[in-house]
């Protein structure tokens, strides 16, 4: 990848961009007034503009033109800013968004539908698009040959100390041609009334060039508009004044009120072309540093080093288990210092991947905008725990589960603010999006104040399709977590919102792929709380060696509940129905032997690892348990994207593979079996 | 002699598009990436030239110029500002405050350095 790709860094700037002008906008429609909002969206559309016409993102540039002006126009107070404006805005902005991601398909007249919502908004006047070009100068006919010419002039007083340097206009002049230049000094005061930073000089110049007048305009194009210039031609037959007529009198009146007069000893003099040597060393160091603080690193540089770590840490435990078995005394203390630094290394690098989950809130100001408009319902929207860091692949892997559940809690569990009313509550219903740390756990959760969740049609829904059986008892939780079945929908119309073919049972997979859990608490009339407990990082876990056969398998030890000893009798009992009972309950178990067809013979003292996510549980049977592993993850590649028995690999000290078990996938499996057991009777 | 250029601009595209064209032509650059910190930086270090934007947060490109215009230490210092065809007004506010001269964006890389080189007198 090319960091120096300035288009590549203007399509992550325009995103950037984009999101500041739609928080700015989102912000505005609560305060139409705040001028600094209406200031922030502006910028935000200016730099968009004039950058996206840089690199070629034309059609972007055109549009959002129009935009900018409109906003100009609020800036400069001669519209007010409506709900209307900000509204079309918001809406040309996704439209922007799409210009900025695939300026070159077709987007309809998608463009010009929001012109029009826009225009109408603003009072039907939208400027007219800009003109290509207003030149600076005037095209003068060209005149063929070698001219001469007679030029004077004179500059202001102030426009040394702005920059403007003389002699290098001069010079500019001699690079068109043959020039004999006079300095008038005749304006140059007695020393004591001098200012050093003032210009006092006039010229004039006789210049023969092959160049027409414009090549003339061209050299005082930044001084033209306040200088003295005039041109004519030697033979005497044009006199083109381009200095406006008031200029002379506006001159000496400035002239004559001469500026505050700048100590003299600061003034490095005159800067004549190329002397002055000026300090080269140390420019800026303060603001390098700055700089530095924040550094921008692309995620699959992230990525890259941590796969360095994770063999690092893979070399690491060769290492130890060598020098463990020596006698070395240096070999042994090398050893430990390594583990000591891998270790701070990978918990290093575990920061470096954390993100605040304010980047995830923050979409869902937009999502709950758009919803309250769709569905009539007034809602506001908390974001607590901003702060709280979270791996970025998590943050990613979660956004649309969590899409999913807002739109479920504002959909099925806020109800109409007429209905809000009567029931005494308040007009506005309340989504929390919360974050918060729990031990190496992170929490997210979506609450709402609505209605909460009607247990009985739950109850008829999932007997009704056959995922329980008719006045089956459950517990609360067992009752609730129904609604993470596929298929599952208790809406009773499916409507705009939800039964977008993303499910309930989507969101629980993609939890349970980041070895997360769901827990849900709903009170009847006041609300409903989804909260999703996410292990803080993906990248490395603790895990459980076993060994099943000649095979080596990690099973994740956040899902351990316990281990016990498989007793042959229980084993020979259990033949057929593959259950033992733990403490007066019994636990579904599934023999991995004959899951993995090892084709061996089962170790005489076989072990069950009994896992769980969160109520519900399995035991493993395994021929031995090695012990605690830490486990670099690798993912597995997409041809092994159908084996859900597995969720990753991971390479063990001596160099094997060793594949990683997914505890959701197990777990379920193990459920299924006792659900059919239990029809079977 | 090559000349230390600051440019500040808070548009990251921008910058890294003036940077390029300015290292390649031969000038070593500094950036900044609003008014507020470009002034800073154009205190603590010393430039040859100093080309702005005219809208970003923190503090404008304008307020920039008049600032660095306060400054003795900054008299003569050439400035040029980038501004789009829209900004006529602000062209002129610009110039009053004590720019050297301006660019009109979206610009073409040669022509940066032609204004450069053209505002620097080389």
């Amino acid at each position: 990848m090319s960091a120096l790709d300035p288009v590549a860094v203007f399509r992550m700037e325009a995103a950037e961009c984009l999101e500041a002008i739609e928080a700015g906008l989102l912000d505005l429609t609560h305060q139409l007034d705040n001028k600094d909002l209406v200031d922030a969206v502006f910028r935000g559309l200016h730099t968009l503009k004039g950058s996206g016409a840089m690199f070629g993102f034309e059609a972007l540039a055109a549009f959002t033109h129009h935009c900018e002006t409109a906003f100009d126009r609020v800036r400069k107070g001669e519209v007010a800013a409506t709900s209307e404006l900000v509204a079309a805005v918001l809406a040309a902005q996704d439209h922007m968004r799409a210009l900025v991601e695939q300026p070159d398909a077709d987007h309809g007249d998608t463009g010009h539908k929001l012109l029009a919502q826009l225009q109408a908004a603003v009072g039907g006047k939208t400027a007219t698009p800009a003109t290509a070009a207003a030149a600076v100068t005037a095209p003068v006919q060209n005149t063929s040959g070698k001219n001469s010419w007679r030029i004077r002039f004179s500059l202001p007083a102030s426009s040394m100390a702005n920059g403007t340097n003389p002699l290098g206009l001069l010079d500019e002049l001699r690079d068109l041609g043959e020039c004999t230049v006079r300095a008038n000094t005749s304006a140059i005061p007695p020393l004591d009334a001098l200012t050093p930073t003032e210009l006092y000089v006039s010229w004039d110049v006789t210049l023969t060039s092959e160049q027409d007048r414009s090549a003339i305009d061209d050299v005082f194009i930044f001084v033209l508009d306040d200088m003295e210039l005039s041109v004519d031609e030697i033979d005497g037959t044009v006199a083109i004044a381009a200095a406006p007529a008031e200029a002379g009198p506006a001159r000496l009146a400035a002239a004559s009120v001469s500026p505050a007069p700048v100590p003299a000893a600061a003034v490095p003099e005159f800067r004549p072309v190329e002397a002055v040597p000026v300090k080269r060393e140390a420019p800026v160091a303060a603001s390098q540093a700055k700089a530095a603080e924040n550094v921008r690193v692309p995620a699959e540089r992230l990525d890259e080093l941590m796969d360095r770590v994770g063999e690092l840490v893979i070399a690491q435990s060769r290492l130890s288990q060598l020098a463990g078995a020596s006698t070395d005394i240096a070999l042994r203390s090398v050893s430990e210092e390594i583990e000591r630094l891998s270790g701070e290394l990978r918990d290093t690098m575990m920061v470096l991947r954390m993100v605040p989950v304010a980047t995830l809130f923050s979409r869902f100001r937009r999502l709950v905008h758009d919803l309250a408009r769709e569905t009539g319902k007034v809602i506001e929207l908390v974001t607590e725990g901003e702060t709280t860091e979270v791996d970025k692949t998590v943050i990613e892997r979660l956004a649309d589960p969590l899409v999913h559940l807002v739109r479920n809690s504002i959909d099925h569990g806020l109800e109409t603010p007429d209905d809000r009313l009567a029931a005494g509550k308040t007009e506005a219903g309340t989504v929390t999006l919360s974050a918060r740390q729990a031990g190496g756990e992170v929490i997210i959760s979506i609450k709402d104040d609505g209605r909460g969740i009607n247990r009985e049609r739950v109850r008829a829904k999932a007997e009704s399709s056959g995922l329980i059986l008719p006045g089956q008892p459950l517990s609360d939780q067992e009752l609730l977590q129904l609604i993470f079945a596929p298929g599952f929908s208790t809406a009773a119309a499916i409507t705009n919102l939800s039964g977008r073919g993303v499910g309930m049972d989507v969101v629980k997979k993609t939890v349970e792929a980041l070895r997360g859990a769901i827990d849900i608490v709903s009170v009847p009339g006041q609300g409903s709380e989804v909260s999703l407990r996410i292990p803080l990082t993906l990248a490395i876990i603790d895990g459980l060696l076993v060994r099943v056969g000649s095979g080596r398998y990690v099973i994740p030890l956040s899902a351990v509940e316990e281990c016990l000893e498989l007793s042959l009798e229980e084993d020979l009992r259990s033949r057929g129905r593959s259950f033992i009972s733990l403490r007066d309950s019994l636990v579904p178990f599934l023999r991995l032997r004959d899951l993995f067809r090892t084709g061996t013979k089962p170790d005489v003292h076989q072990k069950v690892v009994v896992i769980s996510t969160g109520t519900e549980r399995v035991g493993l049977v395994v021929d031995q348990i090695i012990g605690d592993h830490q486990t670099v993850i690798k993912s597995m590649s997409k041809l092994h994207n159908d084996v859900a028995t597995f969720s990753g690999a991971t390479i063990l000290g001596d160099g094997s593979v060793a594949l990683i078990l997914d505890v959701g996938h197990l777990v379920a499996a193990g459920q299924q079996q006792e659900a059919q057991l239990r029809v079977a009777g | 002699m090559s000349a230390n250029i600051l440019t500040v601009d808070d548009s990251a595209s921008i910058r890294l598009t003036t940077k390029v064209t300015l290292t390649n032509a031969g000038f070593s650059v500094t950036e900044a990436v609003n008014g507020a910190e470009g002034l800073m930086a154009a205190k603590s270090g010393s430039f040859d030239l100093i080309v702005t934007d005219l809208n970003m947060p923190v503090m404008d490109g304008l307020t920039m110029i008049e600032e660095l215009r306060k400054l003795p230490a900054q008299a003569g210092v050439p400035i040029i500002f980038l501004t789009t065809e829209s900004d006529a007004d602000l062209k002129a506010r610009a110039k009053a405050a004590g720019a050297t001269g301006w660019l009109t964006k979206p610009f073409d890389p040669e022509n940066l350095v032609k204004i450069v080189k053209k505002v620097l007198g080389r």
